[in-house]
């Protein structure tokens, strides 16, 4: 299986990415320079994290016009698997491949912490790894992670099952407090209607050794390579 | 083809939580301005835009505003005041 990781200029999580999935886990992985038109026949795109022209206008706002996003856009829309993390859902918010908007933090402060997540659903191709109600660990370090989107969108999400991710306490409940930048309902990352495209602002990638703190990231990759297998298999 | 100045606002939508017009509201209420209710902070841009005539200078700051610069979900604009530059 092979991953393509999209390179933004201002992309900082990209080899943290690249790691997670050739490092750790021993599957191919290949750089995409945002001004190229090939995804290399990859199997996954990731859209990474950091902060793609400068967070400019608003994050994600201008790099949903690179060059590339045309590709990723066709490839997300044929069914292929996209994980777009910490900026890279930003990015994905604002092409319109997946519902709402990462405001600015309430706290108005950049956030850099590990966070509890429950894992809401496992009935994805990204969450069949983790069992329901699983709390896992891995960092957020993000200043715009608000998410928020209209009320009946919200609804739509929670109804169809497209929320994966919340934050909470150790202890899996949802509290303001284990809120940690004022996402609606605690939003922590959300899946299209397709079940192909994975937003989220926590930090899996960074979740995949104990050297990390964390191996909690590792489920959401195995995942995605484990069905993407067992479609070639089928 | 004229040259225009568009200036353009763009604000976080009512209804919309904005921790920074939010804090800005609480200062000015230290400072005494007692009667201040709601604060938004934006952005405002000027955009110099070559057009037919203001209105179509104003259509094309409408169809910036909807493509870029605002965001759709949480953002409003207006189109504050087109001026031949």
């Amino acid at each position: 299986m092979k991953a393509a990781i999209v390179r933004f200029p201002g992309s900082n999580c990209d080899e943290d990415a690249f790691h997670a999935v050739s490092g750790v886990l021993g599957h191919d992985a290949v750089y995409c320079w945002h001004k190229d038109h090939d995804l290399q026949d990859a199997d996954i795109v990731v859209l990474p994290g950091g902060f793609s022209y400068g967070d400019y206008l608003r994050p994600g706002a201008i790099a949903r016009f690179s060059p590339i996003m045309r590709e990723v856009v066709d490839f997300a829309k044929a069914g292929g698997p996209v994980l777009a993390i910490c900026n890279g859902f930003q990015i994905a918010c604002e092409a319109g491949l997946l519902p709402g908007a990462l405001l600015r933090n309430e706290s108005l402060r950049f956030i850099s912490a590990p966070v509890h997540l429950r894992v809401e659903s496992v009935a994805t191709q990204f969450t069949s790894g983790y069992h329901v109600d699983q709390v896992i660990r891995m960092p957020i370090a993000h200043g715009d992670g608000r998410y928020t989107a209209d009320a009946d969108t919200v609804e739509r999400l929670e109804g169809e099952g497209h929320v994966l991710f919340r934050y909470v306490t150790p202890d899996g409940e949802r509290t303001s407090g284990a809120n940690p930048n004022g996402s609606v309902r605690n939003i922590a990352g959300i899946v299209n209607s397709g079940g192909n495209v994975l937003g989220m602002m926590p930090h899996p990638e960074r979740a995949m050794e104990p050297l990390m703190g964390s191996v909690d990231g590792v489920p959401l990759f195995t995942s995605v390579f484990e069905s993407l297998l067992a479609g070639t298999r089928a | 083809m004229t040259r225009f100045r568009l200036a353009i606002h763009i604000v976080p939508r009512r209804g919309i939580l904005d921790p920074q017009g939010k804090a800005v509201t609480d200062a000015l209420h230290s400072l005494g301005f007692s009667g201040v209710g709601d604060v938004r902070v934006g952005r405002y841009l000027v955009v110099e835009t070559d057009a037919e005539s203001a209105d179509a200078a104003r259509a094309s700051a409408r169809s910036m505003c909807e493509k870029l610069l605002a965001n759709p979900v949480t953002e409003d604009f207006e189109i504050a005041a087109v001026e031949q530059s």
